[in-house]
């Protein structure tokens, strides 16, 4: 589709400075930059509680962040108007956990519903699209079914074809392996290392599973408690002397330091916080 | 520090920002809703038709047995107080007008919204809310389709449609089911009594009606819209939304069928 400057030149693809962002009173992200490179494969990895999901809300634009800024192919995603967010929506697509298929529509109507909303098409060319991404997650014949009657490893593949239907620049995946079996996602990796050799797209992976993110990244930028800990190659992460890293590579449990006032106040405390 | 008194207060305090709040939201969602109908497809995000009418099928065709069965309940309940009542005043062929102008001023738009909000603001909700809780709405914005333009336009359009249609069809009901329990008593046919109804009902008692019902299918809609997209917790959360959908939506339409008849008759 189109190449826009963005592409073409090494301008990074996303660009997030000291994004800071809170849920209540807690922050979530704290002066988080982020910034992408175009055709890499940028992983975010971090345990449960890390941020890594909301850096990912926030790059998809669901979250208004309290400060800092976000941009993707060169434009802040929080200053476009109507039609430019539209415009901007076909250049980005997003695999999602749990696939966020949409139960009331089948696999092939699921996967062509962006080229419907985007462009008008006729009928044969929409499904002869939407079939043929089908094929390149080898989905193809399953179009038909609901999405309640696919297995889970083929509920992402879907929602992965959905996802690179109008072949966006730009793909951002949410746990791909998350409750697979290893074979299965195995082969998710490698669907991921393909399109990003064949469609020369720049992706981003959430991801907790180390097997999975050693195997595809190109960079790793690790988070903990809503800050950057480093951003690096496989082999600068892996030989990272942070302890925190060093926690989550070998599972190792985290020690947790007990403030002896606030266990105190914890356990006698009203609840009354927010 | 925490007497009861200082606990009520602040209860009071979060509640009314929470009211406040919630009206603000449903205040926005309708004005959004109304912005896409009008001016979506300047902008790329057209009403689609089919989805439209597949709402006005569930909304309102779907439930024209229903309402038309309470509908007689409700026009025979009518008759059998009715007559009961003017019989002590001997004052039995009262009944074709008190009928006629009960009906439809009254219990043929307020069944109509009942039996809509129990059908449809629960199913909105619930659908809505589990779309939310699987992340189908997020993928929705994520796709370049904004959720209030695909989900909560169509059910709307549809209620503004239907329920007017659906109330028709009550009132029709209603007055034929109260008609057969009073045949007897005034001494009239069926065909007769209609028509004597009809001569006794100026069109402004019809329309008050269809434009109580306009108002409820509004509110049901809303109620059953933002209570949906506002689900958190997974399925218990859902089962709670719709269960709240359909008690607000009911309260809001009696409520506002008190408001309404309060300006009407000042």
């Amino acid at each position: 589709m189109s190449t826009s400057a963005a592409a073409t030149s090494k301008e990074p693809v996303i660009e997030v400075r000291e994004l800071t962002t809170y849920y209540g009173r807690r922050r979530i992200l704290d002066k988080v930059d982020f910034i992408v490179e175009p055709g890499e494969i940028r992983v975010i990895m971090g345990g449960s509680g890390s941020g890594k999901s909301t850096l990912l809300r926030h790059l998809l634009g669901l979250l208004t962040p309290a400060g800092g800024s976000i941009r993707l192919l060169g434009k802040d995603i929080h200053r476009l108007d109507a039609r430019e967010r539209l415009a901007f929506k076909r250049e980005m697509g997003v695999s999602f956990q749990g696939g966020a298929l949409f139960t009331s529509m089948t696999v092939g109507e699921n996967v062509a519903l962006p080229l419907r909303e985007h462009f008008k098409l006729d009928e044969n060319t929409i499904r002869i699209m939407s079939r043929l991404k089908l094929e390149v997650v080898n989905l193809g014949g399953f179009q038909d079914l609901m999405p309640s009657q696919l297995s889970g490893g083929m509920i992402k593949r879907a929602a992965l074809a959905r996802a690179i239907v109008m072949d966006p620049q730009l793909l951002f995946f949410d746990e791909p392996s998350a409750g697979l079996d290893p074979v299965v996602s195995a082969e998710l990796d490698e669907l991921i290392l393909k399109l990003r050799d064949a469609m020369r797209m720049t992706i981003v992976v959430v991801t907790h599973e180390l097997d999975s993110a050693f195997k595809i990244a190109d960079k790793i930028t690790v988070l903990d408690q809503g800050k950057v800990l480093m951003t690096g190659s496989v082999a600068e992460v892996r030989s990272s002397d942070n302890e925190r890293i060093q926690d989550l590579l070998n599972r190792r449990p985290r020690q947790i330091e007990v403030n002896v006032d606030e266990y105190l106040e914890r356990l006698t405390g009203s609840g009354d916080e927010d | 520090m925490y007497t009861p008194i200082y606990n009520g207060i602040t209860q009071l305090g979060r509640g009314s920002v929470r009211l406040v709040e919630e009206i603000g939201y449903f205040g926005a969602l309708l004005v959004e809703t109304l912005y896409y109908t009008v001016a979506g497809w300047r902008v790329g995000q057209p009403v689609r038709v089919k989805a439209v009418f597949e709402q006005m099928r569930q909304i309102g065709v779907d439930a024209v047995p229903i309402v038309s069965l309470l509908a007689i309940v409700i026009g025979l309940s009518l008759a059998i107080n009715g007559i009961a009542q003017l019989k002590t005043f001997g004052a039995e062929s009262a009944i074709v007008i008190g009928l006629g102008l009960g009906v439809t001023r009254e219990f043929g738009p307020l069944i109509t919204g009942i039996v809509v909000a129990g059908r449809s603001a629960s199913a909105l909700a619930a659908r809505l809310g589990s779309m939310t809780v699987s992340q189908e709405v997020d993928a929705l914005r994520v796709i370049g389709v904004e959720p209030i333009r695909y989900l909560a336009a169509p059910p709307l359009i549809a209620a503004l449609v239907m329920m007017p249609l659906l109330t028709l069809i009550a009132d029709f009901w209603a007055i034929v089911g109260g008609a057969l329990f009073s045949l007897s008593a005034v001494e009239m046919s069926l065909s007769g009594f209609l028509h004597q109804c009809l001569t006794v009902l100026e069109p402004w008692d019809i329309y008050q009606g269809l434009i109580k019902s306009l108002i409820f299918g509004t509110l049901i809609v809303l109620i059953g819209v933002a209570t949906g997209f506002s689900v958190t917790g997974g399925a218990e959360g859902v089962g709670r939304a719709t269960t709240r959908a359909v008690v607000l939506s009911i309260c809001a339409i009696l409520v506002a069928d008190m408001v309404f008849n309060f300006f009407l008759y000042r």
